[in-house]
């Protein structure tokens, strides 16, 4: 098997949704300036909501993608109300506060999503029910699953469903507009409270898509999963340049194919067996094809934060983000 | 009946008084033109006409209806629109975007004619309109803020200092097509530092300083008074 390939292919599975995780962080911060910390846990109750009405459909004879898709159906808007109550509720209130105020407020309400996940979905590791018939494909050396088929095409879908509504629709200009000038945006006759108010509505669809793709993919889900998810969609956002969003689907692919490719190689590079002097200080353990792994794949949250730290300390914009200098 | 009717105006940043009590009027069909020097408060009486600052009192009446307390967006869509001081295009949409961003508040179907409009007025605009605001020069960024202006189809247009920080060629051509416009009806309150070619333009004429109206008059007798030919056309008195 060609493990390459196999990380390759897992990475742009996991990237893809990153992508459109990362997409929620980037278009709040274009419009507002603000990171906000709880879009993970929209993910997360994404998940949830799906998980739930999944379970409840299992049994009911339906096709398994009628169940999944019923089971989106729901997180959607459940997910683009959770968006928009804490645009309303948390952060409008605070628009012409200090950034920080917001930034705290965003902590805030990530913790009480979770609590209020904690409160309906229990504690527990829950099992995503396993409805659809996996299926492998073998591709040059390597496998891929009808799930991660399914994932791959869908995010591509729903980015490409985005860069339209960005750069081809009304409500998109007015978007770009707000962005770039909010003052003159309402000069011109933008309501920009609903431009606001439609951006983090459309970022959190996007999360609960993302967070049914996640709990299917891995089989499991917990109240969380929203937080790690988040913030390696959070550095995808910066990877690509924050407020870009172009940037945020390259950054997202590019942060899951890192993170693949070193969950799949840290534990050979990190074999001390493989370094002939180390392995004869070693010894015995050594011997006879033995291994001295140091880190093994349990690291691979290593590497979205290292991409992180490298991204800031070099390129603090971002791959695409030279935009952001530009907004007065 | 006034088109635009601010009576006692006053504007408070903190616990300084900007404007003090203003009364002006603009006449459907007028080009008036307010003048005087930087920190007059002109800038912060047309912010408070718009809704954009806050501790703003006093009554301010367009079209026989109190707007002090509209939403910034709905006085586009009544027709009231400003340009605003150093032209805020939008940088990275392009010429014909931020221009459809104009047209953003109608729905109607004249609005490609008016975009040909436009194109015609600003022929340059038309030769750019598929590159980025940010890309135009000075005096074409001024020529976009004015089109896109013109692309809500204003009854009344305000103007803050659309000469500042041109060459002195361009300021002409700006200050001839925003004569062209009044011409073809649009009602127009023009602030400028340049007082001399706004008065020119104009038909009448307020003068500003320190926060207050000091001379109100029709704009050939402001051109002829000492005082302002003194303080504002750089003459000294005769």
């Amino acid at each position: 098997m060609d493990i390459f390939l196999q990380q390759v292919i897992n990475g742009l599975t996991l990237g893809a949704v990153y992508a459109v995780v990362a997409l929620g962080y980037t278009m709040v911060y274009g419009i507002i300036q603000l990171i906000n910390f709880a879009h993970g846990e929209v993910v997360m109750i994404g998940a949830m909501v799906a998980l739930t009405v999944i379970n409840a459909l299992a049994k009911s004879g339906l096709s398994p993608v009628t169940v999944v898709l019923a089971g989106t159906g729901c997180a959607i808007p459940v997910c683009m109300l959770v968006g928009y109550a804490m645009e309303r509720l948390a952060y409008r209130p605070l628009r012409r506060a200090p950034r920080l105020a917001p930034l705290i407020t965003a902590i805030g309400v990530s913790i009480i999503l979770q609590h209020l996940a904690l409160l309906v979905w229990s504690r527990n590791v829950l099992a995503f029910p396993q409805i659809v018939d996996l299926r492998v494909f073998h591709v040059a050396g390597a496998r891929i699953s009808n799930v991660q088929l399914a994932i791959i095409v869908v995010c591509v879908a729903m980015m490409a469903g985005l860069a339209v509504l960005v750069y081809r629709t009304r409500l998109g200009a007015a978007m770009r507009a707000t962005a770039q000038n909010p003052q003159v945006a309402g000069l011109m006759g933008i309501d920009i409270d609903r431009v606001i108010a439609a951006t983090f509505a459309i970022g959190a669809a996007l999360a609960a898509v993302a967070g049914v793709m996640v709990g299917t993919y891995y089989g499991v889900a917990q109240y969380t999963m929203g937080s790690i998810l988040g913030l390696k969609a959070f550095s995808a956002a910066v990877l690509g340049g924050i407020g870009n969003v172009p940037g945020a689907m390259l950054g997202g692919v590019l942060m899951g194919v890192v993170e693949a490719l070193g969950a799949g190689y840290i534990g050979s590079f990190t074999d001390l067996c493989r370094y002939g002097w180390l392995a004869r200080l070693i010894g015995e353990r050594c011997a006879d094809g033995g291994h001295f792994v140091l880190f093994g794949s349990n690291y691979q949250d290593v590497f979205a934060f290292a991409v992180l730290i490298l991204v800031l300390v070099l390129r603090p914009s971002g791959l695409l983000g030279e935009r952001v200098g530009e907004r007065a | 009946m006034s088109l635009l009717e601010v009576r006692a105006l006053e504007v408070h940043y903190g616990g300084i008084r900007a404007v003090k009590g203003i009364d002006l009027d603009v006449e459907p069909g007028e080009l008036v033109c307010l003048i005087g020097a930087n920190g007059a408060g002109k800038s912060s009486m047309l912010r408070a006409i718009c809704g954009l600052v806050h501790g703003v009192r006093g009554s301010v009446r367009y079209a026989g209806e109190e707007i002090s307390g509209l939403a910034v967006h709905e006085r586009p869509r009544r027709g009231l629109v400003m340009v605003p001081e150093g032209r805020g295009i939008f940088p990275q949409l392009t010429v014909a975007e931020n221009l459809a961003i104009g047209a953003y508040a109608r729905r109607d179907p004249d609005v490609r004619d008016d975009l040909e409009r436009t194109y015609r007025l600003f022929a340059r605009l038309a030769e750019r309109r598929t590159q980025t605001g940010g890309t135009l020069s000075g005096g074409e960024q001024q020529m976009l803020a004015i089109g896109r202006a013109l692309m809500s189809r204003p009854r009344l247009l305000l103007l803050d200092e659309p000469s500042m920080g041109l060459a002195p060629l361009m300021v002409a051509k700006i200050l001839a097509t925003v004569r062209e416009i009044a011409r073809q009806g649009v009602t127009i309150l023009l602030v400028e530092q340049n007082a001399k070619l706004a008065l020119e333009i104009a038909s009448r004429g307020y003068v500003m300083e320190s926060g207050a109206i000091t001379l109100a008059a029709d704009a050939a007798s402001l051109l002829a008074d000492p005082r302002v030919r003194e303080a504002y056309l750089g003459e000294g008195a005769a």
